[in-house]
């Protein structure tokens, strides 16, 4: 089959590589129908994440038809049109049990690494480097879904792949990074980062009873995006955050602020060179300006909600304003499981069309220009998906996937 | 733990001294079930004593270094310019006198020594090059240093081969009953699922077990084992016997989580590696650090007890260490046949009947 392996920093290759085969009797094969590259593949695409190997398959969203099961799967069968969640998990430890499926002890084989890296291991991870399991990703025509009785859920054939294949990890991850914030009515919420999951924040804040939503990022396309959705914006850029976001809220500061960027914000020139040089001399391995910044504007009491993947250490951390100050801080990958249905629930009732956010539709064999594009966010990309079977004119080759542009 | 727990040391090395009285599997056996924090018995008498010798060495020979270091450059040969270097090697001799005196069974500080004596050697070579050497002192005093080695590398290797053992232990809660953890890990035959070095384990009768078990660079090892103690509920310790491969003993306790969520099981083991310490040296060389081992090994029991089976990514079909992964992309079937452990062959599944009935769990 063809699969877009990782080759080092910045380089992809998208080769013949051997079919997946069942390796555990709760595993399912699913024939790739959609998958999309997330804006946390950048992090392994420009070589942060440590433990990659050479060969590594990437991606973990992804979506299509079940074509052979363990003999374990018995809600399954062949021919079930599913999408897979990217946290691999269980469902029979005490985490998933609590419907903490990211902290899964038991889908992790190098739970090792992790240990070592952050003193205990979160749960295996789809195409996501060797500390969270090593599993092949899911930028391949086939994929192994290990637990397929528990993570995949089957979707409606009404709905399109665009519709349902962001339950995979985007639009929980978004709608988890909301839901951290305990949004009261009234409430106000700024949020860092207008990529795909900070787009699916704002909506979900919206959903979710907030009166306003402050969005905050430098992309013209992006902010406008996020208009359409119904937030605010400020142009970081053209504005100081800070003295925006107190002059929108009268000096009282946002309720809660949520951190959709991650470890490779980037920042006005000085703060961002300050940590471009330190993460460069391995001094600090993430660039947490949009956390700092997120901490300093956030109300006192109210709840800072840490969505955006961080990896390993950060300094000049501003403890003291959140001790000082009363705040929460809320974090995790989300527990897609957890959220799957729900959300599905409200695509069918018409609550919110995911297929919004989708800018490109390319082939999978483009997947080295796709991220080139998406990285440097050349011709207006937001979010791109890759059909195995694209014909590279508008069309896949068995037709029925519409083209969203 | 129960207050009536008994502490005591257990040391593998003595299974020869095992007799058949000794075979009872009750609580009544008064003994030694616990090998927690337990250090087996202190080397042979001859290799401490030439330790300490070497720790009065040491320190006579780090003050002279630290307090007349022009003496000692011109019995050795060396020149004058390097009274400070000297001064250096003092405190090394001091520490490493110092280390042997501070530890019961100095093992390390008498290593420390040989790797003290190298450098010297080594420092020795580098002066014996200088334009204004004197050879023949230098010759003189690197016999010294030389006999002072073969000292020290005989007594490391005593102490390093004595009944210490390499020791390993690991913890880890399992989301099932007391009981059933307790009875699965009770049925040895079970161990080889879950323990990747394990071939087989195979009952022989009178509670005493046959093992199987790939060692280091491949070779075969075998071992009987009888069970020492054994408490249901609560622990089960095992040595092994008389003309075993590998010497070793184990003791798995397992105790019920706080608040009813699941059980605890903690793993002791104690074993003297092949070729002793220079074995030991070797297996850690290529990745296999008995805690790390013992807690993989773990981690696969709870996989076979909560999900049914030991759980594979693509990066671990060969293994779990290091060096065994694979890139996270399918393996091609010639790939697979070297394969040391695939679920779909080695288990069956432990828990299907009762997952199926427990329905899906969301």
């Amino acid at each position: 089959m063809k699969a877009n392996c990782w080759y080092g920093k910045t380089t992809l290759s998208v080769e013949d590589v051997p079919d997946p085969q069942i390796l555990n009797q709760r595993d399912a094969i699913v024939k790739i129908s959609s998958t999309a590259i997330c804006g946390s593949d950048l992090h392994l695409y420009n070589g942060l994440i440590p433990t990659m190997q050479r060969g590594d398959i990437l991606g973990h969203e992804f979506m299509g038809e079940v074509v052979e099961v363990g003999r374990e799967v018995s809600n399954l069968k062949i021919g079930d049109r599913v999408v897979v969640p990217f946290p691999i998990a269980c469902g029979n430890c005490f985490f998933c049990k609590e419907q903490m499926f990211s902290l899964c002890e038991n889908s992790n084989p190098n739970a090792w690494m992790a240990e070592k890296m952050f003193g205990h291991a979160a749960s295996g991870l789809f195409g996501y480097s060797h500390l969270t399991g090593g599993y092949a990703g899911g930028q391949a025509e086939y994929a192994r879904v290990p637990f397929a009785d528990v993570g995949p859920i089957k979707v409606p054939d009404h709905l399109t792949d665009e519709q349902v294949l962001f339950l995979s990890d985007i639009f929980p991850t978004g709608y988890m990074g909301a839901e951290m914030c305990d949004i009261k009515p009234g409430d106000t919420i700024a949020i860092w980062g207008c990529g795909p999951v900070g787009q699916f924040s704002i909506r979900s804040a919206l959903l979710l009873g907030a009166e306003r939503v402050i969005a905050i990022d430098e992309v013209p396309e992006r902010l406008k995006m996020a208009e359409d959705g119904g937030a605010e914006t400020i142009n970081y850029r053209e504005e100081s955050v800070y003295e925006r976001l107190m002059d929108m809220t009268g000096g009282r500061g946002p309720d809660a602020c949520i951190d959709d960027v991650g470890m490779e914000a980037h920042a006005p020139a000085i703060i961002n060179a300050y940590d471009r040089v330190k993460q460069a001399m391995m001094l600090e391995t993430d660039r947490p300006h949009a956390l700092r910044e997120a901490i300093m504007c956030c109300r006192n009491g109210g709840v800072v909600s840490v969505i955006g993947v961080y990896g390993g250490l950060i300094d000049k951390f501003p403890i003291g304003s959140v001790m000082q100050r009363s705040l929460t801080i809320r974090t995790g990958q989300a527990h897609v499981q957890r959220y799957m249905r729900p959300l599905l629930q409200m695509i069918e009732n018409g609550d919110i069309d995911p297929s919004f956010v989708v800018t490109h539709t390319m082939s999978l064999d483009d997947a080295p220009h796709a991220y080139d594009i998406f990285k440097n966010k050349e011709d207006n990309c937001i979010k791109v998906v890759l059909k195995p079977d694209w014909n590279g004119n508008g069309a896949a080759k068995d037709d029925n996937y519409p083209v969203i542009h | 733990m129960s207050t009536n727990q008994q502490t005591g040391t257990f040391d593998p090395g003595e299974s020869s001294s095992t007799n058949d009285q000794e075979l009872q599997t009750s609580r009544s056996y008064d003994a030694n079930y616990s090998v927690v924090g337990a250090r087996p018995g202190l080397s042979s008498s001859s290799a401490k004593r030439l330790a300490r010798g070497l720790g009065w060495f040491s320190v006579g020979l780090g003050l002279a270094e630290l307090l007349a270091p022009r003496a000692i450059a011109n019995i050795s040969g060396v020149s004058n310019k390097h009274t400070g270097l000297i001064r250096l090697y003092g405190l090394r001799e001091l520490a490493s006198g110092i280390g042997i005196f501070a530890q019961k069974k100095p093992t390390e500080a008498v290593w420390a020594r040989v790797a003290g004596d190298a450098l010297d050697l080594v420092s020795l070579g580098v002066a014996c090059t200088a334009p204004d050497a004197k050879r023949g002192r230098i010759t003189f005093a690197t016999a010294n240093v030389l006999a002072v080695t073969t000292l020290d590398v005989i007594c490391a290797m005593q102490l390093s081969n004595g009944k210490q053992g390499i020791h390993a232990s690991a913890s880890c809660v399992v989301n099932r009953p007391l009981e059933e953890v307790y009875n699965f890990w009770r049925d040895f035959q079970n161990l080889p699922r879950f323990m990747r070095h394990l071939e087989s384990v195979e009952n022989i009768g009178e509670g005493r077990t046959r093992w199987k078990a790939k060692g280091p660079a491949g070779i075969d090892v075998e071992w009987e084992a009888m069970i020492v103690a054994d408490v249901p509920g609560e622990v089960i310790t095992w040595r092994s016997l008389e003309n075993s491969d590998v010497d070793n003993a184990g003791a798995v306790r397992f105790e019920q989580a706080a608040g009813g969520r699941g059980t605890i099981v903690r793993v002791n083991f104690e074993y003297q590696p092949l070729a002793g310490a220079l074995g030991a040296a070797v297996a850690r060389l290529f990745g296999e650090e008995p805690n790390q081992q013992l807690d993989d090994d773990l981690r696969r029991f709870k996989q076979v007890l909560e999900v049914g089976e030991v759980v594979v990514s693509d990066a671990t079909l060969l293994g779990t260490g290091y060096m065994s992964q694979r890139p996270a992309r399918p393996a091609a079937a010639s790939e697979l046949e070297g394969a040391e452990m695939l679920p779909s062959e080695t288990a069956t599944n432990y828990r299907s009947d009762e997952r199926r009935s427990e329905g899906r769990t969301m």
